[in-house]
């Protein structure tokens, strides 16, 4: 890029908005895939690259793909947590390649929940 | 452009480099591949993370985990257990002094959640060589915001409004400055960053130009636009920071090449431009006026200053000369309001510039404490909170004894004044001074003479001898330490010490002889005991000064544990040592040299110190 404009510092920063959110940990949803060694025997892997394809497609930004450990409930694995902003977190059980391509078009873009996948809304208490 | 769900923030500042961080980086990388995750977790380097006694450092982000001490050979183990199965790695976290269970996340530990972060904002959070790194955090914005909307009164004004001081040692009002510069005549004007750090244990401005080197330069452009009649710009910095030269001139490049230094920045007719100007590494060349000459090309003296640098420095032309993170501070205030930056900090500045300590300021901890490095902490705190809640206390629970703050030449400050709040005047009264924000710390195994004497003789060497107050007065200042601390000293020389002292803080040229004797004043009137001891009792109270030690040999220790095992004969230089192999050794007083091999070689700990 040869010189800039004042407009382009803020092209610039879209631009790279993507990998900055990244590090200051800030998002507008939160996708937590459970990866324990259940989840991974389960498919969590497929799950978690399915979501990582979806973002690329749609090309979008503020969106935090994070692992973590088992759930507790193996059985429903893979799972994952999505956490929309100001909305109560929301587990999805069994997934697939074809339900993560369902949730991210209505739950992760748009903030409404796919009721016929989840397990329930909101989280355990922590003591 | 890829969709990583990971970035690794490697850090690749100084300390951390020099603890093969580049080599953890590029088995990282080379980790990441064989495990087919290079599409998902993104290596980059950052600058200073400022927990340097930790490092080699990575921070795993989205969560923040924080790795510390890392080698090459835990980078297989973090990629297959933290990358893969989400599970960060518990031995390599970090765990506080005293406790048990390790911190995860960076933001929960007491070392950088204490911390308000203005000047090293992007720290561990860009890549220092990417300058659209910067530009994502908001970076050129002030400069937009000045060129489109401010005029360069106005800029001033909010400096002024800001209550900004020099953060470079001396505390002198940014604004103020700015104002005589802008008010000398001239139509040909100079600003320079001055980057000749070079107190012994401060990195304050190395690392701030190694982790975010555009916030300098936006700071200057910034300052020649409020100035005017600036079109070039000087760094300063000493041939011993390589990678910040390194950095700096990558900055530079990249500003250039975006047009935001240079002729007409963003088409609204300013030009400016920078260049770097290296220096030899003398400890004087950071006073302006020497830094100045060193810039012209002769030898780095300061010279007396009836007429100040704002009227005439640089080649004779008025000049504004400020440290780099008076610079690095600009921008914020810009952007965020001189009112935003005046909230934080002691004291009131709206009517007196000299009112108050606004802001932050960052200081470098080091010595006995736990948490060694770079912390930037709200004006007004207290000693006690830098040095025990950031710092976690002191290492291995030995006892606090005293923290020399602003460098060199700064003061002892005891530990009976330890609740004293970190602003400028408060540390000038108690005989320190804010200085460039080194931090010191010392513990109950430091003797005092000692620490004076070893900073003494750090100034001492540095004098320019230009002027003979600094040249001579110092020189024997340190004559008699030398004398004190090998058990010669009367009391006496305490009383010449101290008028010597007096007399060279008033008659020296510049500030480095002004306050050379710092250090002495400061332990010879809060720790006066300790001098009476070596002078009257001829005894070191921490054992440090050999010359006043007696040492003795254990016999029980040496016979039984060591079984006269002879090395210390072998090593005393003195032949001072009585007896053979298997059979208790003896040091003969009127031989022993006092030089304390014995004590340091022995390998049962059956010398002791009487």
């Amino acid at each position: 890029m040869g010189k800039l404009k004042i407009e382009d510092l803020d092209k610039i920063s879209e631009s790279v908005r993507k990998r900055i959110s990244l590090r200051e940990g800030a998002g507008k949803v939160k996708i937590t895939v459970h990866m324990g060694t259940c989840g991974i025997a389960a498919g969590a892997r497929n799950v978690m690259t399915a979501f990582l394809n979806e973002i690329e497609i749609h090309n979008a930004k503020d969106i935090i793909v994070v692992t973590s450990g088992c759930a507790g409930l193996c059985s429903k694995e893979p799972m994952v947590t999505i956490e929309y902003e100001n909305q109560a977190p929301v587990k999805y059980i069994e997934l697939n390649e074809e339900k993560v391509k369902k949730i991210f078009d209505e739950h992760v873009l748009h903030g409404k929940i796919v009721p016929e996948y989840a397990l329930s809304i909101g989280s355990e208490r922590i003591q | 452009m890829k969709n990583y769900r990971l970035q690794l923030m490697v850090c690749a500042g100084t300390a951390c480099v020099s603890n093969h961080s580049l080599e953890i980086k590029e088995a990282l990388e080379r980790e990441i591949k064989n495990h087919n995750l290079e599409n998902e977790a993104q290596v980059v380097q950052t600058g200073c993370n400022g927990f340097c006694g930790a490092g080699p450092i990575l921070v795993v982000q989205p969560d923040g985990i924080f790795y510390q001490l890392l080698k090459v050979t835990d980078v297989k183990q973090i990629v297959e257990e933290h990358l893969i199965k989400g599970r960060p790695v518990k031995k390599l976290l970090y765990t506080p002094p005293e406790e048990k269970t390790p911190i995860p996340k960076l933001s929960d530990i007491p070392f950088f959640a204490e911390q308000t972060l203005i000047a090293l904002r992007n720290r561990g959070l860009i890549d220092p060589e990417n300058i659209d790194d910067y530009i994502a955090r908001g970076g050129y914005k002030a400069l937009a915001k000045v060129l489109t909307s401010m005029t360069p009164d106005e800029v001033l004004n909010e400096i002024k409004i800001s209550g900004l001081r020099g953060r470079g040692g001396g505390g002198f009002p940014t604004g103020v400055k700015w104002e005589s510069c802008k008010k000398a005549h001239g139509d040909e004007k100079y600003v320079i960053c001055n980057a000749d750090e070079g107190d012994p244990g401060a990195f304050m401005d190395r690392s701030i130009i190694e982790g975010d080197p555009h916030s300098v330069i936006e700071g200057m452009i910034i300052g020649a636009y409020a100035i005017e009649n600036v079109k070039q710009g000087y760094i300063y910095v000493r041939m011993e920071y390589p990678l910040a030269i390194k950095r700096f001139q990558i900055a530079i490049n990249q500003a250039r090449e975006y047009g935001l230094l240079g002729q007409n920045i963003f088409d609204k007719g300013f030009d400016f431009d920078i260049e770097i100007r290296r220096g030899a590494g003398a400890f004087v060349c950071g006073e302006s006026t020497a830094l100045m000459a060193s810039i012209e090309g002769k030898p780095g003296e300061p010279r007396a200053k009836y007429i100040h640098t704002v009227e005439k420095g640089l080649w004779d032309k008025p000049t504004c000369l400020n440290n780099v993170e008076t610079w690095a501070n600009v921008p914020q205030i810009i952007l965020r309001g001189g009112k935003w930056f005046a909230s934080i900090g002691t004291g009131d500045v709206s009517e007196d510039p000299w009112g108050g300590s606004k802001g932050t300021k960052v200081f470098s901890l080091a010595g006995k404490v736990n948490n060694t490095g770079l912390v930037e902490v709200p004006m007004g705190i207290t000693l006690r909170d830098i040095i025990f809640r950031i710092g976690g206390g002191i290492r291995d629970g030995k006892k606090f004894k005293a923290v020399q703050t602003g460098g060199p030449s700064g003061g002892f400050i005891p530990e009976s004044l330890i609740d004293l709040p970190v602003d400028y005047e408060e540390l000038t009264k108690v005989g320190s001074m804010m200085g460039s924000g080194g931090m010191v710390v010392t513990d109950e195994d430091n003797c005092m003479v000692d620490m004076a004497k070893y900073f003494l003789a750090f100034t001492q060497a540095e004098s320019c001898g230009k002027c003979i107050p600094c040249r001579e007065g110092t020189k024997r200042m340190l004559d008699i330490l030398e004398k004190i601390t090998a058990g010669q000293g009367t009391e006496e020389d305490l009383v010449l010490l101290e008028e010597l002292s007096n007399a060279i803080v008033e008659s020296s040229l510049c500030a480095l002889g002004g306050s050379a004797p710092n250090p002495v004043l400061t332990t010879l009137k809060y720790f006066r005991d300790e001098y009476e001891a070596h002078v009257k009792d001829k005894k070191c109270p921490a054992h440090i000064c050999r010359q006043l030690n007696t040492y003795k040999i254990n016999e029980k220790i040496c016979l039984e544990i060591g079984h006269g095992c002879d090395v210390c004969k072998k090593y005393c230089p003195d032949g001072a040592i009585i007896g053979e192999r298997k059979k208790v050794h003896y040091i003969d007083p009127a031989k022993c040299g006092k030089c304390g091999a014995c004590y340091d070689v022995c390998n049962f700990n059956a010398i002791y110190i009487e």
